[in-house]
């Protein structure tokens, strides 16, 4: 190959990503606007935020092997710092959030006080899932815990948290969670402007957290994550620390799904147990499988399409949408490991295969040797 | 104080059933069968429907009939879809979480959504008083099956050739299976045991109060978490973890609250891998990973 082709091949390899980013970029920010009444609108950026959790899983699992069931903690922690100051906004400077006055609640719990300041509570939208995330990437990992025990930890952490929040109604709102906001930062939620204007935000966010995630992919840290992903000892013994690593990543996929949680809140105007607990924690997972786990696109776009599947099948038909998930989801298992992302290169392998078979009777391939998936 | 042991001990009980299942689908075979709370289910529902020919009795008929109603489902999913999917844990969870859910729905279907009631035995009726401390009979007994389904295990384990061939695979699969045991046939067999031993646990559970769709998702963190500190596949592993969770739940429960319980617990666990990562007992190996 000369220089000249491999250049070429390099630039049109750069191009089409580049077509593809700014193409998406210019549907979402101009089309879709265009096209979508504000109610549409806001449902999409809805979709957009659980996107944007279902990134932190992408790289967290994706690229670095660590099936986290407990997303929906980190997606709480961003939304509860962010409803919580919202509610304080309204509540004015002595009122107290009108969930605490229901419950009998007559002075403002001190964890609550700080979140009046704006900048506090917008720093502990990351700050929060980070701390929460480190901790228990540094104890769980340092100890080699991995794989399903650190699925199954997660999910636990899931399920704990939810059981708090219920647990302490004057706290935390318990079941309503923080909901019922008509003054997000100076505006009207229900007005098309306000929707209009978070919708863009939340794109903007998608964007920009790809585009993160992009790079630490590339670079030579998201290598060495992936390494250790398919060979956590190799990467030990070439003298890395598989932990660090890891905790660096975890952190900074909770980091990702506080931001969703914090934007789904102004978007969709609740925050409640029922939206972090250990189901839609691995609902949201789910949606990266089905995306396609290996690619950050397939992470965000399958956190767009399960959701809109959901609403829309719901809709129509709330029992038949159970059968449909689990259906679909078993099939992808069962099928398409890779999900709808890795599908064009399974055809594509096939497509080939077929080729070759008809032009050359290659000889038959060696039974019982099949496509490792790393896990 | 005092009167806190026995809830403990019945709450260990319960644990106990559920984790005693997953020590043989997770612990002895690696696979994560999220579907296992599905199989409670399916055991607890089993009794609801021999109420109809059984009426009183029905939930001592169910224990047989729930572990083969529910090992059979089990064995199903082995061979339709986790079979292809051994080493690989991960994917099996996902796979079995969409059965999960289309299991739930189906329960839903045929009994409807609101819980359902299975009356408890008469001679299971009243409590056994010991000084000042009170146990419902229907505890008793959850504690009695859950002691000797271990007995049951336990013999299963080492005393029989199946049992041994379990372990076999389990330690070392290529070896057992060099050795002319038919590794196919026990993880067929393991996974019935596995279970049909949460469809006996369903039953229990009918015990315990009423029973829905999705009755078995609510114990199943909690039993995974027993087998994570129990160490993998460890049956004694499994009873004393599951002793120490159940205790520690009420007796924090006693000193706070139910939440608080929880959040203590899952600490608690925690800071104990920081001791012991493999759990309480670790079957020793040369294996790397």
């Amino acid at each position: 190959m000369s220089a000249l082709t491999r250049g070429k091949a390099l630039l049109t390899g750069k191009y089409r990503g580049y077509v593809v980013f700014v193409s998406v970029a210019l549907l979402l920010l101009a089309v879709a606007p265009a096209a979508l009444d504000p109610f549409r609108l806001s449902l999409l950026a809805k979709y957009l935020c659980l996107a944007i959790a279902a990134l932190g899983i992408g790289l967290a699992w994706g690229q670095g092997g660590m099936m986290t069931l407990g997303q929906g903690v980190f997606f709480g922690l961003g939304g509860y710092a962010m409803g919580m100051h919202l509610k304080l906004t309204e509540a004015g400077d002595n009122g107290l959030p009108d969930f605490m006055t229901w419950s009998g609640v007559e002075e403002l719990p001190a964890i609550w006080e700080p979140f009046r300041n704006p900048v506090f509570a917008l720093a502990m939208v990351v700050v929060l899932p980070v701390v929460v995330a480190t901790a228990l990437g540094v104890l769980v990992f340092r100890q080699r815990v991995r794989g399903a025990y650190f699925a199954i930890l997660s999910q636990a952490l899931a399920a704990a948290f939810v059981i708090w929040l219920v647990g302490n109604q004057g706290l935390t709102g318990g079941t309503n969670g923080l909901t019922n906001f008509y003054d997000i930062f100076g505006m009207y939620p229900e007005e098309d402007s306000t929707k209009t204007t978070f919708y863009f935000i939340v794109v903007i966010a998608v964007g920009v957290l790809y585009l993160v995630a992009r790079h630490i992919v590339r670079s030579r840290f998201g290598r060495l994550l992936v390494a250790i992903r398919d060979g956590e000892d190799r990467v030990r013994f070439l003298g890395y620390n598989p932990a660090t690593v890891k905790t660096i990543v975890f952190a900074t996929s909770a980091a990702m799904a506080g931001i969703a949680g914090a934007l789904y809140v102004p978007v969709v105007g609740i925050i409640s147990p029922a939206l972090l607990g250990v189901v839609p924690s691995i609902e949201l997972l789910v949606a990266v499988a089905i995306g396609g786990r290996f690619s950050l696109a397939g992470a965000l776009l399958g956190g767009v399409l399960m959701n809109w599947a959901r609403t829309t099948f719901s809709e129509s038909m709330p029992d038949g949408w159970i059968y449909i998930q689990g259906g679909l989801f078993i099939l992808v298992i069962l099928v398409a490991p890779k999900g709808i992302a890795g599908l064009a290169g399974q055809i594509g392998d096939l497509v080939a295969r077929r080729r070759a078979l008809r032009t050359a009777p290659a000889p038959a391939p060696e039974p019982g040797v099949k496509e490792e998936v790393p896990v | 104080m005092l009167s806190q042991l026995p809830i403990g001990l019945s709450i260990a009980g319960a644990l106990l059933l559920i984790a005693l299942g997953l020590t043989f689908t997770f612990g002895q075979m690696g696979v994560i069968n999220m579907a296992h709370g599905e199989f409670i289910m399916a055991g607890a529902y089993t009794a609801y429907m021999l109420q109809g020919v059984f009426s009183g009795q029905a939930v001592l008929a169910a224990l047989p009939v729930a572990f083969l109603v529910a090992g059979l489902m089990g064995l199903v999913l082995e061979r339709f879809a986790i079979r292809r999917f051994y080493g690989r844990p991960l994917d099996t969870l996902l796979l079995t979480w969409g059965v999960s859910l289309v299991l739930q729905q189906v329960a839903r279907d045929i009994f409807g959504a609101p819980n359902v009631n299975v009356t408890a035995p008469s001679w299971l009726d009243g409590r056994l008083t010991l000084g000042s401390v009170a146990i419902p009979y229907t505890r008793l007994f959850i504690m009695a099956l859950a002691v000797a389904c271990v007995v049951a295990i336990w013999a299963y384990m080492n005393r029989s050739k199946q049992g041994r061939r379990m372990r076999a695979v389990m330690q070392n699969r290529e070896l057992a299976s060099c050795s002319g045991v038919v590794t196919e046939r026990v993880d067929q067999l393991t996974f019935f045991i596995g279970s049909g031993l949460a469809g006996v646990a369903g039953v229990a559970l009918t015990l315990t109060g009423p029973i829905g769709p999705t009755l078995g998702t609510n114990y199943l963190v909690d039993a995974f978490l027993v087998v994570v500190a129990g160490g993998l596949g460890q049956l004694r592993g499994a009873v004393l973890a599951a002793v120490a969770l159940g205790m520690l739940q009420s007796y924090v429960e006693f000193w706070t609250d139910a939440s608080a319980a929880k959040v203590v617990v899952f600490a608690a666990i925690i800071a104990f891998l920081q001791v012991r990562p493999q759990g309480l007992f670790v079957m020793r190996s040369r294996a790397l990973t």
